[in-house]
């Protein structure tokens, strides 16, 4: 009962402050945040004053004690929505500003939906609601399997789910009413910030107390990754975010880094961020799903550590070869350049490592649409983890960079690696969530297999080509010395294929549609009527014994 | 210490015993599961994902 009073307490406190902060907020961005953080706090409050059963409170003093012989899913199962709805509401927003740039019109001359603020929203929707609501929710599915111990502080997991949530609506209701510290993928400001500090500490303190009850002597390759992406983000986050904010009572923060320091800062947190949250995390998943799904240990559990120690050693210094002939130091470029070439070793490795955990059962990519997904995520880890590290040589960077080659190979690795991987893992977790035999439709899991896939040739081959293309036209020079083209013709020649990537973003996002549809009729318990993917051939009347027929 | 010897001083130490104490940390812990004896830990490990029934509730 006293800890009911107290947490009800501590959430009107945070409704006060909140109040208190809005009252005396010194700009709009900030005023409608706190109303946002006024909301969350009452929430809070109205859910623990009426979610509590007040007649065991009132028989035994407190909360029953969780049941430890079963798994704690609530979250799992609100979480694999999230990440569904997340997905689609990232990938609408990623094809409108696909759109945006083929079509300038359709940024409709509003500030609010100007590409500049809807990028944003679209990179944050797509690597933080729908990749991190993913991460979350599998990392609390997959350290309670391998530690065979239910979820550590349930409250807490609570806290960390929802508040993530809650620091991606603000991130998101930020970049639109022009809340930025304009640091690419770490745009949200500082009182943001600090709310998703918070969480996360929440969030390592959930994921290791839980990894400290475990019932396995061994803590599972999987968790080593996960482990890491939460104490590297955290890192990352904490020195890339030293800002300094210029009223309490305010949204504009500044930085504490400057210059060419605060773009190598920015450079070591966002490559650390495609590292570690995009690839470390989502490594956690491939390493239990993958072998889940095929039923096979993994290929080779030893090359799995030896990958994990070799990316969290190689991927860290990655960071400079973003900022190729830059006022960064030469050798600071090389550096950046010689550690990204090394981690094409242990991402092959991995890569590897989880394809060959299907030998001995290849048939199975023509059998199961989950695998053949996973499988193609494999195969994307491998060749935007080759194409990366080409990309960073400097001879090929003074060709790519800044242009969309860049934005093709950010998006094989997303679409292809994190996306296709997320995907299998929701189509495992949705039917054994919600105890159902299957997904709604195998069938359907193939029609978003076909879709995302050729989706992300269109998307990526037009990226290569536009890339390429305007990488010669703005290095092109007449006999004279002067530039052939003005930067507003390689714009016009890029037309066409920004369309092309468009129609790739419409085949991604119906496969995502496709998926959403089928989640929801397997939730609500429906089995679509269907032809198996692959049957042996039988015919009936080919069965019987040969007799043999008197001659003619 | 003024702020070019720091940097001096950092610098060297990064690029000797900095560097050596990385490999070295890096090798040993990237080679342990390889060491001689470890196949049926690993294997262990390995299978571990499969024991249990972990279907949901």
């Amino acid at each position: 009962m006293e800890s009911l009073v107290s947490r009800a307490g501590l959430w009107f406190a945070a409704f006060l402050v909140a109040i208190f902060m809005f009252v005396n907020a010194v700009d709009t961005g900030f005023a409608i945040h706190m109303v946002v953080f006024g909301l969350a706090a009452l929430a809070g409050l109205v859910i623990s004053l009426t979610k509590s059963n007040y007649k065991v409170l009132a028989a035994i003093g407190g909360a029953l004690p969780p049941d430890q012989s079963r798994y704690d899913d609530d979250l799992v199962r609100t979480g694999v929505i999230l990440t569904t709805f997340w997905g689609c509401v990232g990938f609408l927003v990623g094809l409108y500003i696909a759109l945006q740039l083929a079509f300038p019109a359709l940024n409709l001359g509003f500030e609010y939906t100007t590409f500049g603020r809807l990028r944003p929203l679209h990179t944050s929707a797509v690597i933080f609601a729908f990749g991190g609501t993913a991460l979350i929710t599998t990392s609390f599915y997959i350290v309670q399997r391998t530690c065979r111990a239910r979820l550590a502080l349930p409250g807490l997991a609570r806290f960390v789910f929802w508040g993530y949530q809650l620091f991606i609506v603000l991130a998101a209701t930020g970049y639109v009413l022009g809340v930025t510290q304009g640091k690419e993928y770490a745009e949200p400001e500082w009182y943001i910030d600090l709310w998703l500090t918070l969480v996360w500490v929440a969030y390592l303190a959930v994921f290791v107390m839980t990894l400290i009850k475990r019932k396995e002597p061994h803590i599972y390759v999987a968790n080593w990754f996960f482990l890491s992406f939460i104490i590297t983000v955290a890192l990352l986050h904490l020195v890339n975010n030293a800002n300094v904010p210029v009223s309490l009572f305010g949204s504009k923060s500044y930085p504490v880094w400057a210059g060419v320091q605060g773009a190598l800062v920015q450079w070591w947190y966002g490559h650390n961020a495609v590292g570690f949250f995009l690839t470390a995390g989502f490594l956690a998943m491939m390493y239990y799903f993958v072998p889940k799904q095929a039923e096979r240990p993994v290929y080779s559990y030893r090359l799995s550590i030896l990958h994990f120690w070799s990316l969290i050693f190689l991927y860290i210094w990655a960071g400079p070869h973003h900022l190729h002939y830059t006022a960064l130091p030469d050798w600071a470029q090389t550096l950046g350049m010689v550690f990204s070439v090394m981690l094409w070793m242990p991402s092959w490795g991995g890569m590897i490592n989880g394809l060959m955990t299907l030998n001995g059962a290849w048939d199975k990519v023509r059998t199961d649409p989950i695998i053949r997904m996973m499988v193609l995520s494999l195969a994307f880890y491998g060749m935007s983890t080759f194409e990366g590290p080409m990309m960073s040589i400097k001879s090929v960077n003074s060709l790519s960079h800044y242009t969309d080659w860049t934005i093709g190979h950010v998006h094989s690795g997303a679409l292809g690696w994190n996306g296709m991987i997320t995907f299998a893992a929701l189509y495992y977790l949705t039917p054994r969530l919600w105890n159902r035999t299957r997904m709604y439709s195998q069938r359907m899991i193939n029609w978003h297999f076909w879709l995302a896939t050729l989706g992300i040739v269109f998307y990526a081959s037009a990226m290569w080509v536009t890339g390429i293309m305007e990488g010669l036209m703005w290095r092109e020079y007449g006999a004279d010395g002067y530039l052939v083209n003005s930067f507003a013709e390689t714009v016009a020649a890029k037309f066409p294929m920004y369309v092309l990537r468009a129609f790739g973003g419409v085949l991604y996002l119906s496969g995502a549609l496709i998926m959403a549809f089928n989640v929801w009729q397997t939730i609500i318990g429906n089995l679509r009527q269907e032809e198996p993917l692959r049957q042996a051939a039988y015919d009936p009347n080919a069965d019987r014994p040969l007799v043999a027929a008197p001659a003619e | 210490m003024s702020g070019h010897s720091t940097y001096e001083a950092l610098r060297h130490f990064a690029d000797s015993w900095g560097l050596a104490a990385m490999v070295v940390t890096f090798l040993v812990l990237g080679l342990w599961p390889f060491r001689p004896g470890a196949r049926e830990d690993n294997e262990a490990a390995a299978n571990m994902i499969f024991k249990g029934d972990d279907n949901g509730e």
